[in-house]
């Protein structure tokens, strides 16, 4: 707690520091001693194989997963005493924005904005500011159409819009283009250059780097809940390196197996 | 208009009316988190309420909604905290305050079993004045959590793990969902009754949702049916002989089916225009924006 080096908000305090970090789902230890700083304006891909730890790495940045041990902070300030959760955009691992009932791209985007409308209250300000999130994921046209009647890459990109609508100075993604084609991607990822040549700070889970990868500035390698890789991007090779290369995820072991050899 | 004269009709329709406003007002944040089922196991948890109520010789409506308070945040609890089997607990409270009531109604001097089907059935015509005042209150404690915290409730009900990043008591709002349900149960009883009030929550959220595309318009919607079948039904349980509560319940599904019937051809038109909007139809033109070239391989390998 009295740790002199997290202390409360200075400019130059890093945006994410994480240390230490143990954690456990069930019976299983799926951090085990994970460092990580991100500072301001980086952008920086969590990457690993699927189990390696990295969505329960960010999960628990965001307070979503207690940690066993270790610290993390938030600009400065330990996640426990966080408050500013504005300044955090949010982006979870899902496959789609919908739920139960209809709702509108505008109305769930909407909802990304309440952590700056304290008592739910849009003023035009805030309606302002969720139109341009729209916008800036290129949805503008789709804003009043029901999320059901979209694409999976149009899902994902409400999800960003979403967490942008705070204008937030630290993104945290989950897989953001899982499932997402090469145009949505190509897309999504302009909406990220454009965020960070505005100054924001990026911290995303990736299973491949694709169409993000001239963005990144550092990768963070996990492998069972371990960093076994803290530098630059590491270079795909082999068939990886290939654009349209085939995907084989152990969720579909069973299944006839394609590996995508050259033939 | 004969039916306004009596007081019993007039307590009757004003208790109907908030009924079709309350239940679905609340009923499509259970819809949207995917818990349709929820009210039904709050009427039944409720039933212990009845039970108690009977027992101590007070009006069944304070201990039926203090039971399924209890009840309703019970299931919160195990539904956020349980890491094991939560069906199996939630089963064991059901049938438990089912159970319970019937006990507790025949333990009581005053009720038998037959008595419990005033409240699992319904029976607008025993509505009496301070019922009505009570339904009042809680109809307008009902109204103003689920219109004025919408977004918040909103929010929670769609994902409630970005909803807990976004900074929202994401907790406090599932207890605060529980326990408005669980009120609205209490509203309900007299009219619907405890078994069909949670298709008064859900039904007409469900037919309003064939239509629309907002939750705003679907909200709206869903409470306009709701009062149209609640107001169609006690009505019509006046003049023919017919319970109230499944009159309301069979019209709101005779609402649904109809909505659904309508739904087809409406989109069919909405397609249509989407195809006009973007221009003439079969117009090659119109198929081949918008999407980025993908990248080529740099060699001469294919996959």
């Amino acid at each position: 707690m009295s740790d002199p080096a997290i202390s409360p908000l200075s400019a130059s305090d890093p945006v994410i520091t994480v240390r230490g970090a143990r954690a456990t789902l069930g019976a299983r230890p799926v951090l085990r001693g994970v460092d990580l700083t991100v500072e301001r304006g980086e952008v920086v891909a969590l990457l690993g194989a699927n189990g390696s730890g990295k969505s329960t790495a960010v999960r628990s940045v965001i307070g979503q997963v207690p940690l066993t041990d270790g610290e993390i902070a938030l600009f400065g300030t330990p996640l426990r005493r966080f408050r500013q959760w504005s300044r955090v955009g949010y982006v979870p691992q899902r496959t789609t924005a919908a739920s139960g009932v209809p709702a509108t791209v505008r109305e769930v985007v909407s909802s990304g904005r309440l952590s700056r409308a304290r008592f739910g209250l849009l003023s035009r300000a805030d309606r302002a500011a969720v139109d341009r999130a729209i916008g800036l994921v290129g949805l503008a046209d789709r804003a009043g159409d029901s999320v059901s009647a979209l694409s999976g890459g149009q899902h994902q990109r409400v999800l960003i819009a979403r967490a942008l609508a705070s204008e937030p100075e630290l993104l945290i993604m989950d897989e953001p283009m899982a499932g997402v084609d090469l145009a949505s991607q190509e897309i999504l990822a302009g909406t990220l250059r454009d965020q960070v040549a505005a100054g924001t700070t990026v911290l995303l889970v990736l299973h491949e780097l694709g169409a993000v990868e001239p963005l990144i500035d550092r990768a963070v390698v996990l492998r069972d809940g371990c960093v076994v890789h803290d530098g630059p991007p590491p270079k795909a090779v082999g068939q990886h390196a290939l654009p349209g290369h085939d995907h084989v995820h152990p969720h579909a072991a069973h299944e006839p197996l394609r590996t995508g050899l050259l033939t | 208009m004969e039916i306004l004269e009596t007081a019993f009709m007039q307590r009757a329709l004003i208790a109907a009316l908030l009924v079709g406003i309350t239940a679905p007002a609340i009923g499509i944040y259970l819809v949207q988190r995917r818990q349709a089922l929820m009210g039904d196991g709050i009427g039944h948890v409720a039933m212990t309420g009845v039970g108690l109520g009977f027992l101590l010789s007070t009006s069944p409506i304070w201990t039926a909604m203090a039971v399924s308070i209890a009840g309703a945040v019970t299931m919160e609890l195990i539904r956020a905290y349980g890491r094991t089997r939560g069906d199996i607990a939630l089963a064991m409270l059901f049938y438990g305050g089912m159970a319970g009531g019937v006990m507790l109604v025949n333990m009581s001097d005053t009720g038998s079993t037959g008595d419990l089907s005033a409240f699992l059935f319904g029976s607008l015509s025993t509505v009496s004045d301070a019922d009505l005042w009570a339904i009042g209150l809680l109809a307008a404690f009902v109204v103003l959590v689920s219109v004025g915290l919408r977004r918040q409730l909103f929010a929670v009900s769609q994902d409630e793990e970005f909803a807990r990043v976004t900074g929202l008591p994401v907790r406090a709002l599932n207890l605060l969902i529980a326990v408005t349900a669980a009120v609205t149960v209490s509203v309900a009883m007299r009219v619907v009754g405890l078994l069909l009030v949670s298709a008064l929550m859900v039904v007409p959220v469900a037919a309003a949702q064939q239509l629309t595309r907002s939750f705003r318009t679907t909200f709206v919607l869903a409470v306009a049916i709701g009062v149209a079948v609640t107001l169609t039904g006690t009505t019509a349980s006046y003049y023919q002989d017919v319970p109230p509560g499944a009159t309301i319940v069979l019209l709101a599904i005779a609402a649904f089916i109809a909505l659904t019937a309508l739904a087809a051809p409406l989109a069919r038109r909405r397609a249509r225009l989407a195809e006009a909007a973007l221009g003439v139809p079969g117009d090659p033109a119109g198929c081949v924006a918008g999407v980025p070239d993908a990248r080529r391989p740099g060699d001469d390998v294919r996959v």
